[in-house]
C-alpha cells in the first residue's frame, strides 16, 4: 500500500490547453501517488489525450505547472517524457514490426562496447524483463510483427521497464485484447505497484476499472469534475460524473414516419467484426448506433458498404439478398456512407467543392466521356446554398474549408448521390454547434423524405435527441437495440462500458 | 497443423527465396544446349563476376539506404562524377592511390550533401536524390569538359582486369573488394549498434525517435556511407573503361535499387540484407550473361529482367500478406 504521507510522483497544477475554439483544458489539477493505479475517465473529448499529451511533453499547456517527485517538469519534447520517466503505452502501439522483441526492448539503450552490440548480455536482460511481467514464453528473437496484440504491449510495457519508466501511462490498453489477455494485464500491473510504479490508466471498460485502480478521477469538457478513491464509489457515481448535468442543446426534430424495411442484416458478419450481427433498418427511420470507439460501430458500416469483406450472414436490400458488395454495387443499390476519417478518407481534400459533391454521381454532367464543368458547379453551387456552406466558390479547395463546412460538403455527396439508405459515421465529430444543429436538422428531413439513416455516434445526447431507436455495441457484439426513448445517457453509457444494458442497476 | 508447416516453409522461402532465383537462372542457361558448354565454365563465372562489382558497390550503400527506409536516385550519376574525378586526377599526374581516394571521396562529400538536405530540409530522399541525380550528371560533365577524359595506365586499371597479375588472386581486385566490404557490411547491419538503428529508423521512425536515437545523425551517415561505395564504384568504373567518361551508367541507379529489392528489400523500409542483395546482383548479371550468350537482343534482356523485378516483389509482398 502506498504511503499517504510520501509526496506525489506526479502533481499537474492548473493545467490549461486552449485549441482554437475550444478550451481543451481548463485549469486542471491532479495527482499521482507513488504505487498508485490512477483511472483516468471521461467520455471522449472530454480532455484525458490532451491531458496525457502534456504529460508526454508532445504538446505544450498554456498554463499551469508540472513536478515529478517535488522539481518543476517542463519537457520541452516526448524525449524529455522518457528521460524523467515517463513511459507511454498507446492504442496504436509504438513499436518498429521488423525488429525483434529483444531489439524492440533495448532500442536507444543498447549494450555496446564502441559500437559493438553485446548480444547476449542484452539477451538476458530482456529474458529478465519479459519473466517479471510473467510472460517467459516470448521468444526475445521473434520479428514484433508476428506477435498478438497482447504480446506487443507486452513488449511494451518491458521496454518501459527497461527504462527505469516511474510513471506508465497505458491508454485503452484492454481494448483489443482477449478476456484472458486482459487478466494477465491486470497481474503485470500488480507486480507494478510492488516495484512503487505509478500507473495512470484510462479505459471506458468501467467494471475493469473499478477491478484494477485504487484511485480515479474524472473529466468532462475539460474540467476536472471528481476525484476519488475506487472504494466507495459505485459505478453509477462514476457514470454520473461522466455524463453531467442535463443536456441543454437543441434538437430541432423533424416528424417522420417509419415504413418498410429498408435494409435488413442477416447474420452480418465482416473481417473485423468479431461477432454477427441482425439487425433491421426501415426507411423513414433513424436508427442511431452507440458504442465505444473498437467496439465494432465503424466495421459494421463498412461492412455493410462493401468496404470490408462480408464472411458470413447476408444483406437483404428491397428483397434482394446480397452478400457481397464493393461499394460500386452498394451505391448503385442506393447506399451511402459518410466516413468518421473526414480528412483521410471521407473527402479529397486538395479537390474542389464541386468536385467533392458530385463524385459519386458524375452521370448528369458527362456528354460523349466529357465532363461538363459549368453544369456540375452549378449544380454544387445549389447544395452548397441549400446546406448554408459557407464557401466563395464551387470551385474553391475543400481543404480550405472549416471542419463543419466541411462535413456538410461530405453530406451534400450523399444527398446529390441521392442514397436511399444513408450510413454516417460520426456525422458531427470535431464541428462547431451551428453546423451540428443544422446537421441534425437534415437528418430529420431525410427521415421525412423516407430515407433509412443509421447513424453511428460517440456523442450520447445527439444519439438521444436525434435517432428513433438505438442500437449499443460492445466490444464487437450488439447488446440491445431499444426505442431511443426507452434509453437515457446512463443506461446507454452503462451499456456501451459494460456491456450488459441493465447493469448500471444490477451493480448498487 | 497445415498452417504450422505452411508458417516454416514461409520462413525457409523468406531466406532461400532470392538464392532458388539464383539457382533457377544458372540451371536454366545451363540446360539449354547452345549455351551450356560457354556459360558453365570457371572463366565466364569469373567474368560475370567482374562485371557484378559496380552494381555490387553502389547496391551495397543502396541496400542500407532502402533498410532506412530511404532511396537514392542519384547513384549513378555519383558513379559517374567519381570516375570522372578519378580519371581528372589520374591525368593530371596526381599519384594514383591519391587519385582513387578522391574518386571515393567525392562519392562520399555527394551523400553527405544527399544526407544533410534530407534531415535539415525534411525533403523526402526520393526528391533530393533526383535533383542530385542531374546535379552530379552536370558537374560530371562539365567537369570533364563534355568529352571523355583519357588517363594514362596504372596500376588502378588493373583493378578490373579479369585475370589478375599475380595469378593467386584467381578473380580480379574489384571482386575480393566487392567480398570484403560485403562481409563487412553484413557484420556492421548484424552486429554493431549503428546498424540495429538503421532497421529501426526503417521500421518505424518516430518510434526511433522517441526510444532516443538521433535519427538525422543516422541517416546522413547512411547516405554518405552510401555515396563513399558509390565513389569506389565509380574508381572501378574508371579502371574497366581505363577513361573518365561523364555520360557513364545513366540508368544504372535503377539495376542497383533492382538488385536490392530482388533481394528482398523493402521500398517502405526495415527489411533487407547484403547477402540478399548480393544475390540479386548476380542473378541480373547472370541473365545479361546468358542472354548475350544466346545472341538474344538487349530488348530481350531489358524484358526478363523487368519481369523479374516484378516477380520478386509479388512473391515478397504475397509473403508479407500471409503473415499480417
Amino acid at each position: 500500500m502506498p504511503d499517504p504521507s510520501a509526496p506525489p510522483v506526479l502533481r499537474m497544477v492548473q493545467v490549461g490547453k486552449t485549441y482554437g475554439a475550444t478550451r481543451a483544458l481548463d485549469d486542471v489539477t491532479f495527482e499521482l501517488r507513488r504505487g498508485d493505479v490512477h483511472a483516468l475517465l471521461g467520455e471522449n473529448g472530454a480532455g484525458k489525450s490532451t491531458m496525457m499529451k502534456i504529460l508526454s511533453g508532445a504538446v505544450m499547456p498554456d498554463s499551469g505547472r508540472m513536478f515529478i517527485e517535488e522539481t518543476p517538469y517542463t519537457p520541452t519534447g516526448p524525449l524529455d517524457g522518457l528521460r524523467s520517466g515517463i513511459s507511454m503505452i498507446y492504442q496504436e502501439l509504438n513499436l518498429a514490426p521488423h525488429l525483434t522483441v529483444e531489439e524492440n526492448i533495448m532500442l536507444g539503450r543498447e549494450v555496446h562496447t564502441l559500437g559493438w552490440l553485446k548480444r547476449r548480455s542484452m539477451k538476458a536482460r530482456v529474458r529478465e524483463a519479459l519473466e517479471f511481467v510473467h510472460h517467459p514464453e516470448i521468444s526475445p528473437d521473434v520479428p514484433v510483427k508476428r506477435l498478438s496484440v497482447g504480446a506487443k504491449q507486452v513488449v511494451e510495457i518491458a521496454r518501459a521497464l527497461m527504462n527505469r519508466s516511474r510513471i506508465l501511462v497505458m491508454d485503452e490498453p484492454t481494448s483489443s485484447l482477449s478476456q484472458e489477455d486482459s487478466l494477465r494485464l491486470f497481474e503485470i500491473i500488480r507486480r507494478l505497484k510492488t516495484q512503487d510504479v505509478s500507473v495512470i490508466y484510462i479505459s471506458h471498460f468501467l467494471e475493469e476499472v473499478q477491478k484494477v485502480a485504487d484511485v480515479y478521477t474524472v473529466l468532462r469538457d475539460g474540467r476536472n469534475v471528481g476525484s476519488g478513491t475506487m472504494d466507495g464509489t459505485s459505478l453509477e457515481d462514476i457514470i454520473r460524473l461522466m455524463v453531467g448535468q442535463a443536456f441543454t442543446e437543441m434538437f430541432p426534430r423533424i416528424p417522420h414516419q417509419r415504413s418498410g424495411v429498408a435494409v435488413s442484416m442477416k447474420g452480418l458478419k465482416g473481417v473485423r467484426m468479431t461477432s454477427p450481427v441482425s439487425l433491421d433498418l426501415a426507411k423513414g427511420e433513424i436508427l442511431g448506433i452507440a458504442g465505444l470507439i473498437g467496439s465494432g460501430r465503424t466495421e459494421l458500416l463498412r461492412t455493410v458498404f462493401g468496404l470490408d469483406a462480408v464472411e458470413g450472414g447476408c444483406l437483404v436490400v428491397s428483397g434482394i439478398e446480397t452478400a457481397r458488395g464493393t461499394p460500386w454495387a452498394r451505391i448503385g443499390q442506393g447506399f451511402g456512407l459518410l466516413s468518421e476519417d473526414r480528412q483521410g478518407e471521407g473527402l479529397a481534400l486538395a479537390l474542389s467543392l464541386a468536385d467533392n459533391i458530385t463524385l459519386s454521381r458524375f452521370t448528369p454532367y458527362k456528354r460523349y466521356g466529357l465532363l461538363r464543368v459549368g453544369r456540375q458547379m452549378k449544380a454544387a453551387g445549389e447544395w452548397i446554398a441549400k446546406l448554408k456552406i459557407k464557401a466563395r466558390s464551387p470551385a474553391q479547395k475543400v481543404l480550405s474549408l472549416s471542419g463543419g463546412n466541411q462535413q456538410k460538403v461530405a453530406l451534400a455527396r450523399l444527398l446529390h448521390q441521392e442514397a436511399e439508405i444513408l450510413l454516417l459515421d460520426e456525422p458531427t465529430r470535431g464541428i462547431d454547434v451551428i453546423s451540428k444543429a443544422q446537421i441534425y436538422e437534415w437528418i430529420g428531413e431525410l427521415a421525412r423524405q423516407g430515407k433509412a439513416v443509421l447513424c453511428v455516434s460517440s456523442y450520447l445526447p445527439e444519439l438521444l435527441g436525434v435517432c428513433d431507436r438505438i442500437a449499443v455495441f460492445h466490444r464487437g457484439g450488439l447488446v440491445e437495440v431499444r426505442e431511443a426513448s426507452r434509453w437515457d445517457a446512463e443506461s446507454l453509457m452503462a451499456a456501451a462500458t459494460v456491456g450488459r444494458a441493465s447493469a448500471a442497476q444490477e451493480s448498487t | 497443423m497445415s498452417g504450422q508447416r505452411k508458417g516454416n516453409l514461409q520462413k525457409a522461402l523468406n531466406v532461400l527465396g532470392p538464392f532458388i532465383g539464383l539457382i533457377f537462372v544458372i540451371a536454366i542457361f545451363s540446360l539449354i544446349p547452345e549455351v551450356q558448354g560457354r556459360f558453365l565454365r570457371a572463366g565466364n563465372f569469373k567474368s560475370v563476376a567482374t562485371q557484378s562489382v559496380i552494381v555490387a558497390l553502389g547496391a551495397l550503400g543502396m541496400t542500407l539506404i532502402i533498410i532506412s527506409g530511404g532511396i537514392d536516385l542519384s547513384a549513378a550519376s555519383n558513379i559517374a562524377l567519381s570516375s570522372v574525378i578519378t580519371a581528372y586526377a589520374v591525368n593530371a599526374g596526381v599519384p594514383p592511390l591519391a587519385a582513387l581516394a578522391l574518386g571515393i571521396l567525392t562519392g562520399g562529400m555527394v551523400g553527405l550533401v544527399n544526407g544533410t538536405l534530407v534531415t535539415r530540409l525534411r525533403l523526402v530522399p526520393f526528391i533530393v536524390t533526383l535533383g542530385m541525380m542531374g546535379i552530379a550528371r552536370g558537374m560530371a560533365k562539365w567537369i570533364a569538359g563534355n568529352q571523355k577524359i583519357d588517363a594514362p595506365m596504372t596500376w588502378v586499371n588493373e583493378l578490373m582486369a579479369k585475370s589478375p597479375r599475380p595469378s593467386w588472386l584467381l578473380m580480379a581486385p574489384g571482386v575480393s573488394i566487392v567480398i570484403i566490404f560485403a562481409v563487412a557490411m553484413a557484420v556492421v547491419l548484424r552486429y554493431t549498434v549503428f546498424g540495429r538503428h538503421v532497421f529501426a529508423i526503417g521500421s518505424n521512425e518516430s518510434t526511433a525517435r522517441l526510444c532516443g536515437i538521433r535519427t538525422n545523425r543516422a541517416k546522413i551517415l547512411i547516405y554518405t556511407i552510401a555515396g563513399l561505395f558509390c565513389g569506389l564504384s565509380g574508381v572501378m568504373e574508371f579502371s574497366r573503361l581505363t577513361v573518365g567518361d561523364p555520360t557513364v551508367a545513366v540508368g544504372l541507379e535503377l539495376d542497383i535499387i533492382a538488385a536490392v529489392v530482388i533481394g528482398g528489400g523493402s521500398l517502405s523500409g526495415g527489411e533487407g540484407s547484403i547477402l540478399g542483395t548480393m544475390i540479386g546482383v548476380l542473378i541480373m548479371s547472370f541473365l545479361r550473361n546468358g542472354c548475350t550468350m544466346m545472341g538474344w537482343p538487349n530488348y530481350i534482356q531489358e524484358i526478363i529482367i523487368g519481369v523479374i523485378i516484378v516477380v520478386a516483389v509479388t512473391l515478397d509482398r504475397l509473403r508479407h500478406r500471409k503473415e499480417s
